[in-house]
């Protein structure tokens, strides 16, 4: 649960069904569509209301969560000329682009998949405007310019920015907003674009952005906008306010990361449905180490610990189990990392950590309960992988979870360290590694 | 109390019954010995309970439970710490309706995933009143040997390993909760433990932060030195290295930053809390520990060192005499097996030398030389209050006045012809107790109700008159078979006179009798009867003895009422039986020709 990024399309698509209620006074005609291949351009231009693809000279660029696509040279928008880009022309150019590995400037390298296709515009450098809105400490901050396009970040002396504590009434919003309009906005606009920017603000606020940019918005004749190219972050734990204003949005794997694996995607459903905390990244499936900690805070001293004391190469995944799961949610999260961890063999064989602090509520015995089952359950694979276990836990009926599992692991013929609170935290790893480090 | 966030008296709200959680705070009072337990009560919206049963030790205790904030808040106004354990749809909610009421000092509130906009709106308007939010996203706070929010320590067992049941030194400030209780485990075995300790919480937006706990620590003469616990993400470290430099906190800081981890991978992987990701160099965990370093700070080379420094600096303060020996306190012990009880009894107790009434041996109400007479008895075993004499008086009245109507009303008619079947003295006796209900007895608590319900609404007799029409519903207590305006009823007449003599006030019966100028202007029987004014006058007499008017209105709905009617008819029931027995009449069969018989023959057998 976090903030997380939209794509354009998207964004688009939010300004467009919320644009009445907001921005009464202003037109946005929304032309503007998503696909993956060339093909399916062609065929949404046979679409009613999407005329306009035949029609107009396009625009297009990938819509994969990053920025500064014209350095990238990733923007469609001239064959010859600015403005002849033709259906045919955008539709080829997505097939060429998405047929290969692409690398950022950024340096992240990934498969192009979904292009944002709109009408050209024709406009003038000064019809175009910078806005974005966003969180900064404890309130909520507007940047206004006039100064639009891609050079906003070299003209940021050109950027005013306006303050809105998040208890200002709308009536000092409207003030502040006013006081603060960039004099290079030509006189007559400036009425006009103060009140753009005030919706734009409620827009950002009601909708729960947490980051919301438009760069260029172009005021074109009779108060109609174009949004050029928009970037928004949602804060997804407001989702369950935003059912409806929302509708079904997509929270796309950003460009170059790699997507979830069935795994961790198994794991986040799990962790959706529950009430308690399921989180797993791998890191490097090849990794000697393997972890099973319980706790958001103990998961990433383990972290910290085994990438300072093992390199962090041999980290094979991060994740942790919290807030009381119950057995079977345990026995699911364990039998998941065992099966990943048994998949590539290596000769020096394989360390498995299942640590945690001491538990505030969480009960002990019933969560290892779901270990111990997954454990029986793996238990030829773990020991033809020469899996080590070593365990620290504490908290609620930790002496029963304690001898549980020792005594299943032995029985299993399962190579076990069980310590308790008396031990510190982190100790494990430590002495895991120096055994390690011994057997060679 | 300034500089301290509980003390020994600092009582609580808890909102949902989470009862584990409220069983391990009263576990923790008991082995710290408090006073009061440290829930003052529970809010449960839902819940049809008016307290839940807790153990304290060995024994239990009843915690009231109310379905509002505000009714609980009313009943307890000194418990001015809110714990707030709504889900994250409703926390926010749960949080701003106790701003609105007021009186809280401290609100925790647990929930992961507050919608972040929501969050800040009532962090601000918390940080604007003076009420300081622990949370979201946390495990709450604790204040050895005096107060502990919910699940924070664990288990009592850990709690006494951990040296949380007295105060230590150590003042303690995490952002995870999993870790602070890891952390107070350190401080014991390395340290002498901790003076006051909060897990401010992994969201993104928190309420109160590290530098609002160590500025407060640094007042709290109990706290000798601090430690700090952060996270990778966000730059409140830094307030706190601020703080430090500018001499605004002067007692010694340990502190570590943990997700050192993150530097080693892109920003898309989420490293424990929704607050712990970096958005710049300086939020990184390695950045803010090297700037800690950097301002004095006892800063570890890494976790797993931290105990080695939290007891270099023990040592040290203990050697310059900052921080003395700490006596141990006896540990009262909790019984492994405690069984909840399957009944509560708070009437009367038959265990000890002699059996009590509401605390009173009988011995010292039962024989005449104590003064007391049956209406006493009633007050101590119907109300656990010793009423005072005119009350006592009125409550013998009444049975008095209500004890016979003689053979012809159902009831009676119903107990003799049971008797007369040969039944005994109990069988015909419920027989006719059974007859009592809405149209047999039922009078006096639908005129307590209604004219209550009235009067409490503010209507004028008129529109009284006229909202009962409405309804359909004939006046309760109003209209006599033969007595008038003309021929009054005697019982009534004694009953308004010794009212008018010894209540305090007659509030309800003044306005019955404009009620009943109404009725009576239409139709010359329709006077307030014996059951009204009974049902009245006890209103009345409950007002004058100061119960709360919901309190009142739990008599009537619970039908203490028409148990003052059902005592009292007994005696004249009673009495019909044994009149049956000494007369032996034979079995009752009512004759066919006071039957009218209306039954069709059958088409087809």
């Amino acid at each position: 649960m976090a903030q997380r990024a939209i794509r354009e399309y998207d964004g688009k698509a939010l300004f467009a069904k919320h644009w009445n209620e907001y921005f009464d006074g202003f037109h946005y005609p929304f032309k503007s569509v998503l696909v993956t291949s060339g093909e399916e351009l062609k065929q949404k231009a046979n679409e009613h209301g999407f005329e306009w693809l035949k029609q107009e000279p396009l625009v297009a660029k990938p819509d994969m969560l990053f920025g500064k696509r014209g350095k990238n040279g990733l923007v469609l928008f001239k064959v010859n000329k600015p403005g002849d880009v033709t259906l045919e022309d955008a539709a080829k150019w997505i097939d060429e682009k998405r047929s290969h590995d692409i690398t950022l400037l950024s340096g992240q390298t990934g498969r192009l998949t979904h292009f944002i296709v709109e009408p050209f515009t024709p406009h003038t450098q000064d019809q175009e405007y910078y806005i974005a809105a966003t969180t900064v400490g404890e309130d909520d901050v507007l940047y206004l310019s006039a100064e639009g396009g891609m050079e906003v970040e070299e003209n940021w002396d050109k950027v005013n920015e306006v303050r809105i504590p998040i208890d200002l009434s709308d009536s000092d919003i409207e003030k502040a907003i006013k006081a603060n309009i960039p004099s290079e906005i030509p006189e007559d606009k400036q009425a006009e674009f103060a009140a753009f920017a005030f919706a734009f603000y409620k827009f950002f606020r009601d909708l729960h952005f947490a980051y919301l940019e438009i760069n260029p918005i172009v005021m074109l004749d009779n108060n109609e906008m174009a949004i050029l190219d928009l970037v928004a972050r949602l804060d997804d734990t407001a989702g369950f306010l935003m059912k409806d204003k929302w509708g079904d949005i997509e929270f796309p794997t950003p460009f170059g990361m790699e997507e979830k694996s069935p795994e961790e995607q198994a794991i986040a459903e799990a962790d959706a449905k529950s009430g308690a905390s399921l989180k797993l990244t791998i890191l490097n499936p090849m990794g000697r180490i393997w972890t099973m900690v319980a706790g958001g805070g103990a998961s990433v001293v383990y972290a910290d610990t085994i990438a300072d004391l093992a390199g962090v190469k041999d980290l094979a995944n991060y994740g942790e189990y919290s807030g009381g799961p119950t057995t079977a949610e345990t026995q699911f999260y364990a039998e998941t990392i065992f099966d990943l961890m048994t998949r590539h063999k290596d000769p020096r064989g394989k360390i498995l950590i299942i640590g945690g602090a001491i538990a505030n509520f969480t009960d002990v015995a019933k969560t290892f309960t779901g270990i111990i089952n997954a454990l029986e359950k793996y238990a030829d694979k773990l020991k033809e992988h020469n899996v080590k276990i070593y365990v620290r836990r504490g908290g609620p009926n930790y002496e029963k979870g304690l001898k549980d599992i020792k005594e299943a692991a032995e029985k299993l013929g399962l190579y076990i360290e069980v310590y308790g609170p008396e031990t510190h935290i982190t100790d494990i790893v430590r002495m895991a590694i120096e055994a390690d480090k011994g057997d060679k | 109390m300034e500089n301290r966030l509980f003390t020994k008296d600092t009582q609580a709200i808890f909102w949902n019954n989470n009862k584990s959680a409220i069983q391990r705070m009263l576990d923790y009072d008991y082995v710290i010995q408090r006073e009061k337990p440290s829930v003052a009560a529970i809010v449960a919206p839902t819940s049809s309970n008016k307290f839940e049963k807790f153990f304290y030790g060995p024994d239990e205790i009843m915690v009231p439970v109310y379905r509002s904030t505000k009714e609980a808040k009313a009943a307890h106004p000194n418990a001015d710490v809110l714990l707030n354990f709504a889900s994250f749809r409703t926390a926010y909610d749960v949080t701003m309706e106790a701003l609105d009421i007021g009186g809280f000092r401290v609100i925790m509130i647990t929930a992961e995933g507050i919608p972040e906009r929501l969050a800040r709106i009532m962090n601000h308007r918390a940080r604007k009143e003076g009420v300081t939010i622990i949370g979201p996203a946390t495990v709450g706070a604790i204040s050895p040997g005096a107060f502990k929010v919910a699940n924070i320590g664990g288990t009592i067992e850990n709690i006494v390993k951990s040296k949380l049941h007295r105060p230590g030194s150590c003042g303690l400030v995490t952002r995870s909760g999993g870790l602070f209780n890891e952390l107070s485990n350190i401080i014991a075995l390395n340290a002498d433990g901790i003076a006051e300790g909060v897990a401010i919480g992994g969201d993104r937006y928190v309420g109160s932060v590290f530098i609002d706990h160590l500025l407060r620590m640094e007042q709290n003469p109990d706290v000798k030195y601090m430690i700090l616990l952060g996270e990778v993400g966000g730059i409140e470290e830094y307030k706190v290295i601020e703080a430090v430099k500018s001499g605004k906190i002067k007692k010694p800081i340990i502190a570590w930053c943990i997700g050192t981890i993150a530097k080693h991978f892109s920003s898309g992987v989420q490293f424990g809390h929704a607050g712990a990701s970096a958005n710049a160099e300086r939020e990184t965990a390695e950045a803010k520990n090297a700037a800690m370093r950097e301002a004095g700070i006892h800063v570890p080379t890494s976790f797993n060192d931290l105990p080695k420094v939290i007891n270099e600096v023990y040592n040290k303060l203990k050697k310059e005499g900052v921080i003395s020996e700490i006596e141990e306190p006896a540990v009262p012990e909790i019984p492994k097996y405690r069984r909840p009880k399957n009944f509560i009894c708070t009437i009367s107790d038959d265990r000890g030398e002699e059996a009590t009434y509401a605390g009173f041996p009988i011995s010292s109400v039962a024989t005449p030389d104590t003064g007391k007479t049956i209406g006493d008895v009633i007050s101590l075993l119907w109300f656990k209050k010793v009423y005072p004499r005119w009350a006592v008086d009125f409550i013998e009245t009444v049975l008095k006045t209500v004890a016979d109507h003689g053979p012809a009303v159902s009831g009676a008619h119903n107990a003799k012809v049971t008797a007369r079947a040969g039944k005994s003295v109990v069988e015909s006796l419920v027989t006719g107790l059974l007859t009592i209900g809405p149209r047999f007895g039922g009078a006096i608590d639908g005129a307590a109700y209604y004219f209550k319900y009235a009067y409490d609404n503010n209507m004028s007799p008129k529109e009284f008159v006229a909202y009962m029409k409405k309804q359909g519903i004939p006046i309760p207590g109003i209209g006599h078979r033969i007595k008038s305006v003309r021929n009054p009823d005697k019982r009534v007449e004694g009953l308004k006179k010794y009212a008018a003599e010894f209540f305090p006030s007659t509030s309800l019966l003044d306005y019955a009798l404009e009620v009943e100028k109404e009725t009576t202007a239409k139709k010359d029987n329709l006077i307030l009867n014996v059951d009204g004014t009974i049902g009245i006058l006890m209103v009345d007499m409950w007002r004058a003895l100061g119960y709360r008017e919901k309190e009142i209105d739990e008599f009537i709905k619970s039908g203490t009422l028409n148990a003052f009617f059902i005592l009292g008819r007994t005696i004249g029931f009673i009495g019909h039986i044994l009149d049956e027995k000494r007369l032996a009449m034979p079995m009752y069969r009512h004759p066919w020709d006071d039957i009218l018989y209306d039954v069709q023959k059958a088409e087809e057998i």
